[in-house]
């Protein structure tokens, strides 16, 4: 039996102890995972530099933050996530409960990225565990020393059975994926996402997706562009360019193309220094292979600000691409490195246009003060999300669902949908064995009449509410006329 | 693609179909074509606004009633199904969900206002539900009214273009949808097509936006790989075994009765039946007994003579059946079986071992075999053995034991001292889990089935004195401040936002 085949293996027989169903078990195992970040802060920041070239503080900010975030909302909402959520009766079940009952799904395969090796990889976890699965969690080998720190360290904090980390390249993860699970979380890229489905799809497995695509950001003339082009700045080089929301690309007016460059140049000189290379908290491309990728999308373009490298370094300098058009390399596939085309737009209407001509993104930025501007995006496009103004931030706030549509995924996560997610929602209906006689018109032999009393008590559909406030008001009628006979005579 | 021929493989055999109507199959390059106008419906925008959803959802409900009679009398010559039967199950189920769907559609098309946080208390938080585009139904024959169109309300009630597929074995019932939809339902946004269940995973590849697959395990297998094929989201509702388990301590008339119309209504083809009972020993010859009465009860000494009582949808099921129900258990009561008439008896088996035909497939039939356990550990252990189905359903007055039974089980859904109900109530998700499918559908569900929830965060470009702190160059100062402002906004909010 292989390594892979074990580790499901061990996991689904924890499972099936019930170990995982009380909500005690599930919030330690939480504080857990809490105690592993804080005190292992070092250990983590540590990997992380070695993979991507990342400062302390920015994994800090990007990776750890966010998942303390998730840990302490799960660990104080749990309760409430898991109890019984109670639905609307009709008249044929006024006297039962009838509510959805959350349960665990089973084995959950967390299959996590390199970009933020940390983030990505764990936050699926929390809501496993609140939901009270086992996961077999695998790291992406891209992010090695990640994945090594994962590995060694989690297993000394989380039950070892039913949290197993399984690291591995693809031949690893193609014998998991042969395996049996009740769920499984893919972020990564398009084309190993359909191979995940498909593997998924042998065992009627349901899957969440978070794969990528092209996010476009609108910069309308009508707005206050030194923010926005700061905020763009941000968005894109945190990371080297390597989010998955990052804005892939820029539309905007030819009247402003000069003023937003400009922008661009005089924010990456603030935010980087004139020398990124040296700079601690301007990251590296994660390996050779994406680095020769992102380098030759140049080509064809004209390079307005940056453009140097550093291939033993693995270093590009945040670059801006301007005149670029639909049909420019860049434009081909996701980006995923330090380069910001620039294609020029009459206007709002043609930006729609270019959007909706390609695969929906999973994220749309749009920047203006216009806000009848900004409902039409959202009405005439399709994304994951859309974000007015800002870059990025809509992660964070874990009450929206964070996922894709079409091309760039299916499924939602983060804060109480993480735990919806990986849960089974599952329908109860508690009757007792009395008052047959309601139920007798549903017997054969069928007549006329019965289907009659059919008719009016399935078809009416009743609020129970408002049937109470009825009987409350026949009730206050009644007492009411009583009052008149009685005292005003 | 195969576009040529102009019948479909079991009509080139015979010339036309087995009743003598020409073949009406469509082929996937007739539905390239559909496909393309449905888009194109979808693109221009017009199933965006509520008023057309509202009249499409209102012309629904319309066909179910002008043409009552004529779904009576297909689903008849089909099934042999009883007015009543087709009235409440199938008709009015539907008019039911689009009624629902029309009374509430106003507040589904609103956006919902998330909570905010520190950061964004300035902002707009919201989800909107936007439609998906073109979706593929595929509907199954044993309801076939229902399971086409009750997703299709959903479809609509979401905004979304529609090709829908009924089940090829239930002709008439196709025939007449195919016939009467394009009469209501905009003729560009809504199409019925009649592919074979083969061509299936071909169509699916032409590329939807998310299927809706009502069938066996095997069909819905090769639909969930064809859609894989695409990054195509699906909702699967399989068929599965739905054990039910009958206490000692219960009411064994009032369970009888309740099972009995469970089982046997629609000649036990339900996907949401009780597939095979668990009882003591002790209980089982009063529950034979108790069934028994209820069978004569219903359907008088002669189920054949009786209008109440259906018929195998084709020889196929019906050999299947009959096939499982003579190499299993013994006959307690039933077992008649008359080939030319696709009838098979109700029929109650006892002595049926594990290993038995009728425990290795879905009972798509009259037939229901009651199995001993000593015990509900028993039980338990014998139903999570097989694979999760679509129900568990538990007789007894003992709440502890109806509570162990649900707890200690998994099942798409779940049912005390009654079966079916749950899968008809518009308040409930109805679905399955693992085997039994993924995802759900009926009321909210459905249009959330067929909607996208896209998280729309509105800011402003002020307060950029408060943004600054996310910056680089990175300060340790700043990432105090913001592990400060974090730890504030943590209180029930997740994290901190001043990024």
């Amino acid at each position: 039996m292989s390594r892979e085949q074990l580790a499901v293996q061990r996991a689904r027989k924890s499972f099936q102890t019930g170990n995982t169903k009380p909500l005690e078990y599930r919030i330690h195992q939480l504080n857990s995972l809490l105690r592993f970040i804080t005190e292992r802060r070092r250990d983590i920041a540590d990997a992380v530099k070695r993979d991507l070239g990342k400062s302390e503080h920015g994994t800090e900010l990007f990776e750890t933050l966010g998942l303390e975030g998730e840990i302490k909302l799960a660990v104080e909402k749990l309760a409430e996530w898991a109890a019984p959520r109670p639905v609307e009766r009709n008249l044929l079940t006024i006297s039962d409960e009838v509510y959805v009952q959350p349960e665990p799904l089973g084995v959950v395969l967390i299959i996590g990225a390199w970009n933020y090796p940390w983030a990505v990889t764990l936050q699926p976890l929390v809501g496993a565990i609140a939901a009270g699965n086992a996961a077999v969690i695998k790291p992406s080998e891209v992010s090695s020393h990640s994945a090594k720190a994962m590995e060694d360290l989690l297993p000394q904090y989380l039950d070892k059975d039913l949290y197993p980390v399984v690291t591995g390249g693809v031949a690893e993860t193609q014998e998991l994926l042969k395996q049996r699970f009740d769920h499984i979380f893919y972020t990564g890229s398009n084309t190993v996402g359909k191979l995940v489905m498909e593997a998924a799809a042998r065992h009627l497995t349901p899957v969440t997706l978070e794969l990528g695509g092209k996010s476009p950001c609108y910069i309308d003339k009508n707005c206050d562009i030194t923010v926005a082009c700061r905020r763009v700045t941000w968005g894109k080089f945190v990371n080297c360019g390597q989010t998955c929301i990052a804005p892939d690309y820029i539309l905007c007016e030819p009247s402003i193309q000069s003023r937003v460059v400009e922008e661009i140049k005089k924010n990456i000189k603030e935010f980087y220094t004139d020398n990124p290379k040296t700079f601690e908290d301007y990251g590296r491309i994660v390996n050779q292979r994406h680095f020769k990728r992102v380098m030759s999308l140049m080509e064809g373009s004209t390079v307005a600000v940056g453009g140097d490298s550093d291939e033993s370094q693995c270093y590009i300098a945040p670059t801006v691409l301007k005149d670029v058009t639909g049909e420019s390399k860049v434009m081909k596939e996701e980006i995923f490195g330090p380069l910001l085309p620039i294609i020029t737009v009459s206007g709002v209407e043609e930006a729609i246009q270019f959007i909706n001509e390609r695969e929906k993104p999973l994220v749309i930025y749009v920047f203006s003060h216009n806000k009848k501007l900004i409902k039409r995006v959202i009405a005439e496009t399709s994304s994951g999300a859309l974000l007015a103004n800002d870059c990025l931030v809509h992660f964070t706030v874990s009450a929206l669902p964070f996922g894709g549509v079409g091309n760039s995924g299916m499924g939602c996560y983060h804060g109480r949908h993480s735990f919806d997610q990986l849960s089974h929602l599952r329908s109860c209906l508690i009757k007792q064995l009395k008052m047959e006689g309601v139920n007798s018109m549903r017997y054969p032999p069928h007549t006329a009449k019965k289907l009659g009393w059919a008719r009016f008590l399935l078809l009416k559909q009743v609020n129970v509410c408002r049937l109470r406030r009825m009987a409350l008001l026949a009730m206050l009628a009644g007492l009411a006329a009583f009052v008149v006979q009685r005292f005003l005579r | 693609m195969s576009g040529k021929v102009k019948a479909c493989y079991a009509c080139q055999r015979n010339g036309r179909t087995r009743l003598g109507e020409p073949c009406l199959k469509t082929y996937p390059l007739e539905c390239v074509d559909l496909l393309r106008r449905a888009r194109v419906a979808f693109q221009a925008g017009r199933t965006l606004k509520e008023n057309f959803r509202l009249a499409q959802l209102e012309a629904v409900v319309r066909m179910l009633e002008e043409h009552e009679c004529d779904f009576v009398d297909a689903l008849g010559r089909d099934l042999h199904k009883p007015r009543f039967e087709t009235v409440m199950s199938e008709l009015l189920l539907v008019k039911n969900e689009a009624l629902y769907a029309i009374s509430n559609l106003k507040k589904w098309m609103q956006p919902q206002h998330v909570e905010r946080n520190l950061s964004t208390t300035l902002d707009q938080c919201l989800v909107v539900n936007e439609p998906l585009g073109v979706v593929f139904i595929v509907g199954t024959w044993s309801s076939p009214v229902q399971m086409c169109l009750v997703p299709l309300v959903g479809a609509i009630a979401a905004g979304n273009c529609a090709i829908i597929n009924p089940s090829e074995c239930t002709y008439h019932t196709s025939e007449l949808l195919h016939h009467l939809i394009p009469l209501y339902l905009d003729n560009e946004c809504f199409h019925v097509i009649l592919a074979g269940v083969s061509d299936l995973p071909e169509v699916v590849e032409l590329k939807f936006d998310h299927v809706f697959f009502t069938g066996n395990r095997e069909e819905g297998n090769r639909i969930a790989q064809a859609a894989a094929r695409t990054l195509t989201p699906v909702t699967l509702i399989l068929g599965g075994k739905n054990p039910c388990y009958v206490d000692c301590q219960c009411d064994i008339a009032t369970t009888a009765q309740r099972l009995a119309w469970a089982r046997f209504h629609n000649a036990g083809q339900s996907l949401v039946a009780p597939d095979y009972i668990l009882c003591h020993a002790d209980v089982k010859a009063r529950l034979v007994q108790a069934l028994k009465c209820c069978l004569m009860q219903f359907y008088g000494p002669d189920p054949r003579e009786s209008r109440s009582f259906g018929r195998m949808v084709n020889l196929e099921i019906f050999n299947r059946t009959r096939d499982m129900l003579w190499r299993s258990g013994k006959v307690a009561m039933g077992g008649q079986v008359i080939e030319a008439e696709k009838y098979i008896a109700p029929t109650i088996l006892t002595d049926v071992a594990e290993s038995d035909p009728i425990m290795q497939q879905d009972v798509f039939g009259p037939v229901l075999p009651v199995l001993t356990v000593n015990n509900e550990d028993e039980a338990i252990a014998f139903i999570n053995k097989q694979e999760k189905p679509l129900c568990v359903y538990a007789y007894s007055n003992n709440s502890k034991v109806i509570s162990r039974l649900m707890s200690e089980t998994s099942s798409g859904s779940f049912c005390s001292n009654d079966s079916i109900l749950q899968s008809l109530m518009v308040a409930l998700p109805f679905g399955g889990v693992g085997a039994s499918g993924t995802g759900s559908y009926h009321g909210r569900y459905s249009f959330d089935t067929f909607s996208h929830r896209k998280s729309c965060l509105l800011r402003g470009t002020r307060f950029e004195c408060v943004t600054y702190l996310r910056y680089p160059p990175y300060e340790d100062r700043n990432l105090s401040l913001m592990t400060w402002a974090s730890t504030l906004s943590q209180k029930s909010q997740g994290w901190c936002q001043i990024l």
